[in-house]
């Protein structure tokens, strides 16, 4: 669905998206990496588990929550990405353990 | 010139639920807002539907709000079954933390006295240490001293409420006119012509539910409306799976799973903005309330303008130089809401206010006269 600009910049950091690991330009956000992953959707929402997808890019919408290096209800179009970085979908409300 | 059988200055959820209630009792209303330039605290509260802290000294006002909240499920049942509109009322229960003896000692006090104030109609509240509230709300900290419980106390997603009874009265033939506010006001008894922006409207009837418009609007109409606005700030969290069974005063979760905290009371005027001391002390009372809450993202945070009454307590009126003016104001839009659409629109439509609202009335800030 979504393809690189013909001109981009080159690929050059290795993050890992669902446990497959994606090569994204330098300063990319996660949300990108998540694109450039192939995937279609990068959260279910907490209420209905609707299906969502990145969508404003530039963290007005809250559309592209994703769990990153652990830490659930990111917005991951807001976080560059770093090398190594562990990026998974956000699969509905996070989890509170109220101990 | 447009005639209507009632005219209802004030599309918030005071007015829209008066302008709901007197569109099921068969008349034809207009329902008059000012748009998105008005300060709304409609949309910017905190969505309890709270009994126990609300009628301290005024037993009147302690029956009222019990009425409200009894009068709640019905009414949401109803909104649903005609809008589709689910408003989220939940009625668990709810309570009001302490965190020291001093303010368990306090809250106490303030409860046994609703109890002897509400008389026969009876105030059944309980006391409870830390392990049991920690019972009913799993992740208490150690600073919660303990809390005051009723179970009269709930809550509800306000913007859905608001959304509901709009929907609701236009369903029932109420006519909605926005964006307008009124230039003009010509009262005569049972006769009322308003400039409501280039149009003239009439009706024999008109409510003032105006917010803090009220002050201004009232004497025109021969009443008196003293509210001033008392400034609340309000932080949201990120969603989050459930975790609370029931509200607190300054704490909820709403259904959608989002923590509200929120409570400050200032006194700035007409000033919707933020400060960051305030966010920080209710943050911090917060997290010493629930641990948990320290691990959570805020994803929003805002400030709106209670409508405050001189004693806090509502003001209902009717006008006895221009009969068929009538006015409602309360800093506690939501939780009235069931008695403003189910028992404060049948008066009106019946074209008096029952006596047992009189103590409500504005005269009572009347100074009176030295012998």
């Amino acid at each position: 669905m979504f393809r690189r600009r013909p001109d981009g910049r080159a690929a050059t950091v290795a993050v890992t998206v669902e446990g497959r690991e994606v090569l994204v330009p330098a300063g990319a956000s996660a949300a990108a990496a998540v694109l450039l992953a192939g995937l279609h959707t990068i959260r279910a929402t907490p209420v209905n588990g609707t299906p969502r997808a990145p969508y404003c890019m530039m963290g007005v919408c809250f559309d592209c929550l994703a769990e990153i290096d652990g830490e659930p209800n990111r917005q991951a179009c807001m976080v560059p990405v770093r090398p190594g970085m562990q990026i998974r979908r956000q699969r509905g409300p996070r989890a509170i353990d109220a101990g | 010139m447009r005639r209507f059988d009632a005219i209802v200055i004030g599309g918030g959820l005071v007015g829209a639920a008066i302008a709901y209630g007197l569109a099921r009792e068969g008349m034809v209303p207009a329902l008059i807002d000012e748009g998105d330039i008005a300060y709304r605290a409609s949309r910017g509260n905190f969505g309890l539907v709270w009994v126990q802290s609300k009628g301290l000294g005024a037993p009147h006002y302690q029956r009222w709000t019990r009425r409200s909240a009894e009068e709640w499920p019905a009414l949401a049942a109803e909104l649903f079954a005609r809008t589709g509109v689910a408003v989220g009322h939940e009625r668990p229960g709810g309570v009001h933390l302490c965190l020291s003896r001093a303010e368990f000692a306090e809250r106490r006090v303030r409860m046994e006295q609703m109890r002897r104030e509400s008389g026969n109609f009876g105030f059944d509240y309980r006391m409870l240490g830390h392990d049991e509230v920690a019972a009913l709300l799993p992740g208490i900290g150690p600073a919660v001293v303990g809390a005051s419980f009723t179970a009269y106390d709930g809550h509800a997603n306000s913007l859905a409420l608001l959304h509901a009874l709009h929907r609701g009265f236009v369903g029932r033939g109420g006519v909605y006119l926005p964006n307008r506010t009124i230039t003009e006001a010509v009262a005569a008894p049972r006769d009322f012509r308003l400039g409501a922006g280039a149009e003239e409207i009439g009706a024999p009837v008109v409510v003032l539910a105006a917010g803090l418009g009220n002050a201004a609007l009232a004497p025109r109409f021969g009443l008196s409306a003293p509210v001033r606005p008392q400034r609340g700030q309000i932080l949201v969290t990120e969603r989050a799976g459930r975790v609370m069974a029931m509200p607190t005063t300054t704490v909820r979760q709403t259904l959608e799973g989002g923590i509200m905290i929120g409570d400050s009371q200032e006194d700035v005027g007409f000033d919707t903005g933020q400060r960051i001391d305030v966010m920080r002390a209710m943050a911090h009372r917060a997290v010493l309330s629930f641990p948990w809450l320290a691990g959570l993202q805020i994803v929003r945070a805002w400030a709106a303008l209670r409508v405050m009454p001189p004693d806090g307590v509502p003001i209902y009126d009717q006008s006895e130089r221009f009969p068929g003016a009538f006015t409602a104001n309360c800093h506690s839009g939501v939780t009235l809401t069931g008695v403003h659409a189910n028992v404060f629109a049948p008066m009106v439509a019946a074209g008096a206010l029952d006596p047992a609202l009189a103590p409500f009335s504005a005269r009572r800030f009347d100074v009176p006269q030295a012998a």
